[in-house]
């Protein structure tokens, strides 16, 4: 990967961390921390690794993003009208009536979102079967999930772990936001995942590690994830929660779902260069 | 007259028919496919069928994920894991986010018979019909079950359906025209209306003929789709004979009472009394105990139907429409 491509993938890993924060920031709460999280990972998907095409949202044999984290809709609503899929002003209707970008990610309002998740868990089933169903029509694509490392306490993960490892899903590449905080505290104060890479290679997965804001490693990740044949691979993107906007990273614990005043937006704003990222 | 086959065997025929039909058509099962019928498919269809193992959570989700690809998916597990224990996962991953998934649930309520109280799902109709977007049905015999399922899988939708596996009083013929939101009129009556759904319909038509011979028409409708329910055919036969008994093999909260009572008050308030699990647990036992253990034979049906009648004719019945 040349350093223009990387260039280009940080600015718009900036733009989709300036538009997210920008849009929570206009219904005035949100999770900034677990959305800022995977801001890289969620550039590098849609503007380096997925198969797909804006102007045909439903494109057979298009690759597939379930973001088992729902809560961290808002990032992906920024990745997605910044590719094109609906105009950057819609983010501002996050939450707010009649809007078709909810807090949560919804497949029959969104263009762009394939799978409906919220109640964590269940998104990695759902992966599962988009990917039992990719095999069974002799698709090429990828499945990709995101989950959370709170939501990693859920037994379902575990579940689906188990069948997509049973059931040899070559297909299926999951990524685990290891920021390693959640709402009542550290993941490790409130129920400790132990050793998730560990965890990972026992249930079958090929595990991979990675600087979950590291672009360029994120790049080289997932296509070696590609190549891995034979079992699901479970990345797990050692992330900072809230990273990038310093108010959310300050709070911490308490940057799961925070409250956003116009002024932090703006100082956000100012620390992220917006004004010179939008001007080149 | 009992039925040739069980309800499981049919079942598991009714599968491949469809899967031979449609090609969109998986079935997931969760380590139940050898008691529940549906293991012979898999013969068939080896690559169109998957079993999750005992992780019910994930088969629901799994299966909402492969409807987002286009396949229809069954699900298959007893009643009470297809409903209480996945309610979460019906109703995001598949009500919710409007996935054509189709649920079976077997051995509902006191048909759980020697598995006991811990898997009698009293319950699952009330915590379903209550998640909307999804279609509930519930076939009496093998007849109802093959129309009914070929049915289901045309509907485009989440439906759940629950049945008994056995062997059962075969209440219909070939010549039976089903109608998957129509309710059925199995006879005719003017004095009161039995109401009744998959193992109850047997006992209701017991309890028809005690009523004859006591010299009461009772008019029997077998609500084969609880939800969403046959509204007018409710309404019609409430105006008709101004008392009703609902017969269900459930809880008497949340169920088929309360469908028809939630038309009724609102249509043509008239008495319901309902025989059915009087909102107390599940227990042991084989069927012919606990349908009386539980007050569901045909004679409690009757007694009940005098109770409807009485109050019938104690208070007047307004009836608007």
């Amino acid at each position: 990967m040349d350093t223009a491509q990387i260039e280009y993938l940080e600015e718009t890993a900036r733009k989709i961390r300036g538009l997210t924060l920008r849009a929570i920031g206009s219904v005035g709460s949100g999770h900034v921390g677990g959305c800022m999280s995977i801001v890289e990972l969620v550039t590098v998907l849609y503007f380096a690794a997925m198969n797909i095409d804006p102007s045909r949202p439903g494109m057979p044999g298009r690759d597939r993003l379930v973001l088992s984290k729902g809560h961290a809709g808002p990032t992906v609503y920024s990745a997605l009208a910044l590719k094109g899929y609906f105009p950057l002003s819609e983010l501002e209707t996050l939450n707010k009536p009649m809007t078709r970008l909810p807090s949560h990610c919804d497949m029959n309002k969104t263009p762009g979102i394939d799978m409906t998740a919220g109640s964590l868990g269940q998104g990695l089933s759902c992966a599962v079967g988009m990917a039992l169903a990719a095999r069974m029509n002799g698709g090429a694509e990828y499945i990709y999930a995101i989950i959370g490392d709170g939501e990693s306490q859920e037994g379902q993960i575990w579940e689906a772990g188990m069948a997509a490892a049973h059931y040899r899903l070559d297909n299926l590449i999951v990524f685990m936001d290891y920021n390693k905080l959640q709402i009542d505290g550290t993941v490790d104060e409130v129920m400790t995942l132990m050793d998730p890479v560990e965890k990972w290679k026992a249930f079958g997965f090929h595990v991979l590690e990675v600087d979950g804001h590291d672009l360029s490693s994120i790049v080289r990740t997932i296509q070696l994830a590609r190549n891995r044949k034979g079992k699901p691979v479970m990345i797990i993107l050692h992330t900072i929660k809230g990273r990038g906007i310093s108010f959310a990273e300050k709070a911490g614990v308490d940057s799961h779902s925070m409250k956003v005043s116009p002024e932090q937006v703006e100082t956000a704003m100012k620390e992220l260069g917006w004004d010179t990222l939008w001007n080149q | 007259m009992e039925s040739v086959k069980e309800m499981r065997q049919v079942l598991g025929d009714c599968i491949v028919d469809a899967m031979k039909k449609d090609s969109r058509v998986v079935l997931i099962d969760a380590d139940l496919g050898k008691p529940n019928g549906t293991f012979s498919a898999r013969a068939v269809f080896p690559g169109r069928c998957f079993d999750v193992g005992v992780a019910e959570q994930n088969m629901a989700a799994v299966a909402a994920g492969m409807a987002a690809y286009g396949q229809v998916p069954i699900i298959n597990t007893f009643a009470s894991f297809a409903t209480r224990r996945i309610c979460d996962q019906v109703a995001v991953s598949i009500c919710y986010a409007g996935r054509n998934v189709k649920i079976i649930g077997t051995d509902p309520g006191i048909a759980a018979e020697l598995n006991g109280g811990t898997h009698m799902a009293v319950e699952d109709i009330g915590v379903m019909r209550s998640i909307p977007n999804i279609l509930i049905f519930e076939p009496c015999d093998t007849v109802e079950l093959g129309k009914g399922f070929a049915a289901a899988m045309e509907y485009d939708g989440p439906v759940y359906m629950r049945m008994y596996r056995k062997k059962v009083e075969e209440l219909h013929d070939e010549s039976y025209v089903f109608g998957l939101l129509k309710a059925d009129v199995l006879k005719e009556g003017k004095d009161v209306t039995l109401v009744c759904s998959g193992i109850m319909v047997a006992e209701a038509v017991r309890a028809g003929l005690m009523l004859e011979e006591a010299g009461v028409e009772a008019e029997i409708i077998n609500i084969h789709t609880v939800k969403p329910v046959d509204e007018a055919a409710l309404a019609t036969s409430a105006r008709k004979t101004g008392a009703m008994v609902t017969c269900e093999n459930h809880n008497v909260l949340g169920g088929l009472r309360a469908a028809v009572a939630e038309v009724v008050t609102r249509r043509c308030p008239v008495p319901v009394i309902p025989v059915g699990i009087q909102n107390v647990n599940g227990e042991v036992g084989v069927l012919p105990y606990l349908l009386k253990r539980f007050q569901l034979t045909a004679s409690d049906i009757m007694q009940a139907a005098m109770v409807a009648m009485e109050m019938k004719n104690d208070r007047a019945c307004h009836c608007k429409n």
